[in-house]
């Protein structure tokens, strides 16, 4: 139990390091770095505070503490997957109606080019 | 440029990805039967030539930036014909599938019933359109799925030659299902009290280019578009309890 909450420390502490330098180096924005660092924040805790952990396990009656632990990382990730699913999807939303006027300006101005061109001669 | 005239104004949009073998013909022959009636093209990003030859084949042309997908593609075009102020629209495929011949029945349909949606139906009465085993399989299910829904039966819920009148245009222009969009737009439209109709129509096969539906994709295509029907009939059925306070 305690080399797998050693483990879980590590692993809190490099992702920690991980998205912090992404951000640095821009890779990816501020505000979509928060899910990542609270979720690597929340594993570090409870891997520093075991009577929290077996607090837990006992009232919500699982078994074994090493499962409360990985239950609770499993919800954490899946929360931030259906998090990043609704932020892709609006995006894409986004993405398709610039695409769409994108295209209808570009036929417009096409039009008025041909238009002018065929005043001019 | 493109320009409604009268007042029962009428643009052809054809939707292509890919499609140098047929475009070229697609719309010389809604020239020939359809004449003084504007066609665009709609380029879904294609790597080829379609551009090219739709162009030369007397259409305008409408190149999307990147590839976006049946139902991306055909919105694009509504939403230019609705800011154009087109009355009615309707859609042909750019695989040469879709007869040309039949476009002034669905345009008659349209001004004489009313009705929002026209659908050019390969099973309305029989006339010799055939389709695959796996998507006879699908219309039938999809038949039996849409019949309480939409309070009537459709023959062919899977039919790309639609015609629209300017009401269903405003809707579609704002929103429109991104993929497979033909079976939910129906619901779409039923969802607002809207109406449709269908007028019997000839399909032929396709002669140049590939399905975007493949039997592998087939179950990926029923499940999709189960949701997208399920997703909107409670989308509306929510917003029906709310605006009358149930």
């Amino acid at each position: 139990m305690e080399r797998l909450l050693n483990v879980t420390t590590v692993l809190s502490i490099l992702m920690l390091i991980m998205v912090l330098f992404s951000v640095r180096r821009a890779h990816i924005r501020v505000e979509y770095s928060v899910s990542w660092l609270l979720a690597a924040l929340v594993m570090l805790i409870l891997s520093r505070a075991r009577p929290g952990l077996e607090y837990i396990t006992r009232h919500a009656g699982i078994p074994d503490t090493p499962l409360t632990l990985f239950l609770i990382a499993g919800s954490l990730f899946v929360i931030m997957f259906f998090r990043f699913s609704v932020i892709i999807s609006n995006l894409r939303d986004d993405n398709i109606a610039l695409a769409q006027r994108v295209a209808i300006l570009e036929y417009h101005l096409r039009s008025h080019t041909q238009e002018s061109t065929t005043h001019e001669v | 440029m493109i320009r409604p005239t009268g007042r029962d104004s009428l643009l052809v949009i054809v939707p292509a990805f890919n499609e140098e073998g047929a475009i070229g013909d697609v719309v010389r022959s809604i020239h020939t039967y359809v004449k003084g009636v504007p066609v665009l093209v709609l380029d879904d990003c294609s790597g080829d030539g379609t551009v090219g030859i739709a162009r030369q084949a007397g259409a305008e042309v409408l190149t999307l930036p990147h590839h976006l997908g049946l139902g991306g593609c055909v919105q694009a075009g509504y939403k230019l014909a609705h800011e154009l102020g087109f009355r009615y629209v309707i859609r042909v495929d750019g695989d040469g599938q879709h007869d040309a011949r039949d476009i002034p029945r669905v345009y008659d349909m349209l001004k004489t019933s009313g009705c929002e949606m026209v659908i050019g139906s390969r099973f309305a009465e029989v006339n010799g359109s055939s389709t695959s085993f796996v998507r006879s399989i699908g219309i039938r299910f999809f038949r039996m799925v849409l019949r309480p829904i939409l309070g009537k039966p459709v023959h062919d819920p899977t039919s790309g030659f639609v015609g629209v009148n300017h009401r269903a245009l405003e809707v579609f222009s704002r929103s429109f299902p991104l993929e497979y969009p033909e079976i939910e737009a129906l619901v779409v439209l039923q969802r607002r009290r809207f109406r449709f109709e269908e007028v019997p129509c000839k399909m032929r096969p396709r002669t140049t280019g590939r399905s975007s539906i493949t039997a592998k994709k087939s179950l990926y295509y029923i499940a999709h578009v189960l949701l997208g029907v399920f997703v909107n009939v409670l989308k509306y059925d929510g917003r029906t309890r709310n605006q009358t306070g149930g």
